[in-house]
């Protein structure tokens, strides 16, 4: 994984000054798409017996909504906006700013091993700080019951640099809403020299992970589905 | 839900710092920090913007416009508004949650039909052949 993380993936990192804020009115649009990768979930979600759902997106009323609607318990942490803390950052040992993985893992997903029927993780790790990324997948490895399932998003290179953060909202079995996440203008650059716009504002994508990365970030898991989306979006569904 | 009018709830204001256990059987408005216990069982909380709030939560309806670190049990409705940041399990009848607002924590939504099916179910292993209690 550190090839991963230190090699390829470092595309769009510092590559510019970020995104654009978004203005309000655009921050409130939502785009509608077609998830195949959701679609299978679905039949998951539609089981009589109550699961255990974790989000780890940007809280959505829609997905506490529909997944309680459906006799489901769900549990919503926002990792990205969790991996802002300030009190994160620290030197590595050639003193460059890193992030604190053992921290922010003491102080988030803070859950009993396999307790998840499922983890909806969306575009995360496309816009969480690297040194977050594979210890992320490695706890959510162990919060998934054997057998458990996780939807994840990744860009194409060809989404760009300035590919939107969205907030994903399920509104139908295969359909979702995406909201993008931002409307602040302020800049900043984060402890690792990744650019970010404001904190609570719109975040940039960090690198772009290709199909081999992909499968070498999720290669504790049991088995993996891609489905590639028109947008420039590789859905992937894991099943620990 | 807009800040109450003081006759309507019990009112602490923004300067307030209380520790310890906090009940009652009227309608309470937070906007000081609270740390401890709040226990409002058939009656209302609201947690204002300036609210700070560390503490279990049981109240017949709960909104949230600042901020809270603890569980809440309501027996109606949780609503939280835009600027809540609330960290902790939520148990409800209902939830309500505008866009922006921050939940870290469990959403259990309670249904009557499901305690109902629940009792029923108790009711019918146990042999007892009792009304379910709905």
């Amino acid at each position: 994984m550190a090839s991963v993380t230190n090699g390829f993936m470092k595309f769009f990192r510092g590559s510019g000054p970020g995104p654009e804020g978004l203005t309000a009115e655009s921050a409130n649009k939502r785009l509608s798409r077609r998830s195949s990768g959701l679609g299978e979930l679905a039949r998951t979600l539609a089981s009589d017996e109550s699961l255990c759902v974790l989000d780890i997106g940007s809280t959505s009323p829609t997905n506490i909504r529909y997944l309680t609607e459906r006799g489901h318990k769900i549990y919503s942490e926002d990792l990205l906006i969790a991996s802002t803390d300030p009190s994160l950052i620290a030197k590595d040992e050639q003193g460059n700013s890193v992030l604190d993985s053992k921290k922010f893992l003491s102080e988030n997903l803070v859950f009993q091993a396999a307790q998840f029927d499922v983890v909806l993780c969306w575009n995360l790790a496309d816009y969480l700080d690297e040194s977050l990324v594979k210890p992320t997948v490695g706890r959510l490895w162990s919060v998934l019951k054997p057998g458990g399932m996780l939807l994840a998003f990744f860009h194409t290179k060809e989404a760009g640099p300035d590919a939107p953060c969205y907030r994903f909202h399920v509104v139908g079995n295969d359909l979702l809403e995406m909201q993008p996440i931002g409307g602040r203008r302020e800049v900043r650059r984060g402890p690792t020299g990744a650019v970010h716009t404001s904190v609570g504002g719109g975040f940039r994508l960090q690198r772009v992970f290709n199909n081999r990365h992909i499968e070498t970030l999720f290669r504790d898991f049991a088995s993996i589905k891609f489905f590639l989306a028109r947008d420039n979006v590789r859905e992937v569904l894991v099943v620990r | 839900m807009d800040t109450p009018k003081t006759g309507e709830f019990a009112h602490i204001g923004k300067s307030v710092i209380i520790k310890g256990e906090l009940s009652g059987s009227e309608d309470l408005y937070i906007d000081g920090q609270v740390e401890g216990n709040i226990e409002l069982a058939g009656n209302q909380l609201i947690i204002g913007p300036n609210g700070q709030v560390r503490a279990n939560v049981n109240a017949k309806g709960v909104v949230v416009q600042g901020k809270l670190d603890g569980n809440i049990r309501a027996s109606d409705r949780v609503e939280l508004q835009k600027s809540a940041i609330a960290v902790g399990d939520v148990v409800s009848k209902r939830i309500s949650i505008e866009d922006g607002a921050y939940l870290k924590g469990k959403v259990d939504i309670q249904r009557d039909g499901v305690k109902a099916e629940s009792a029923a179910a108790t009711a019918g292993a146990s042999g007892a052949g009792k009304t379910p209690v709905t």
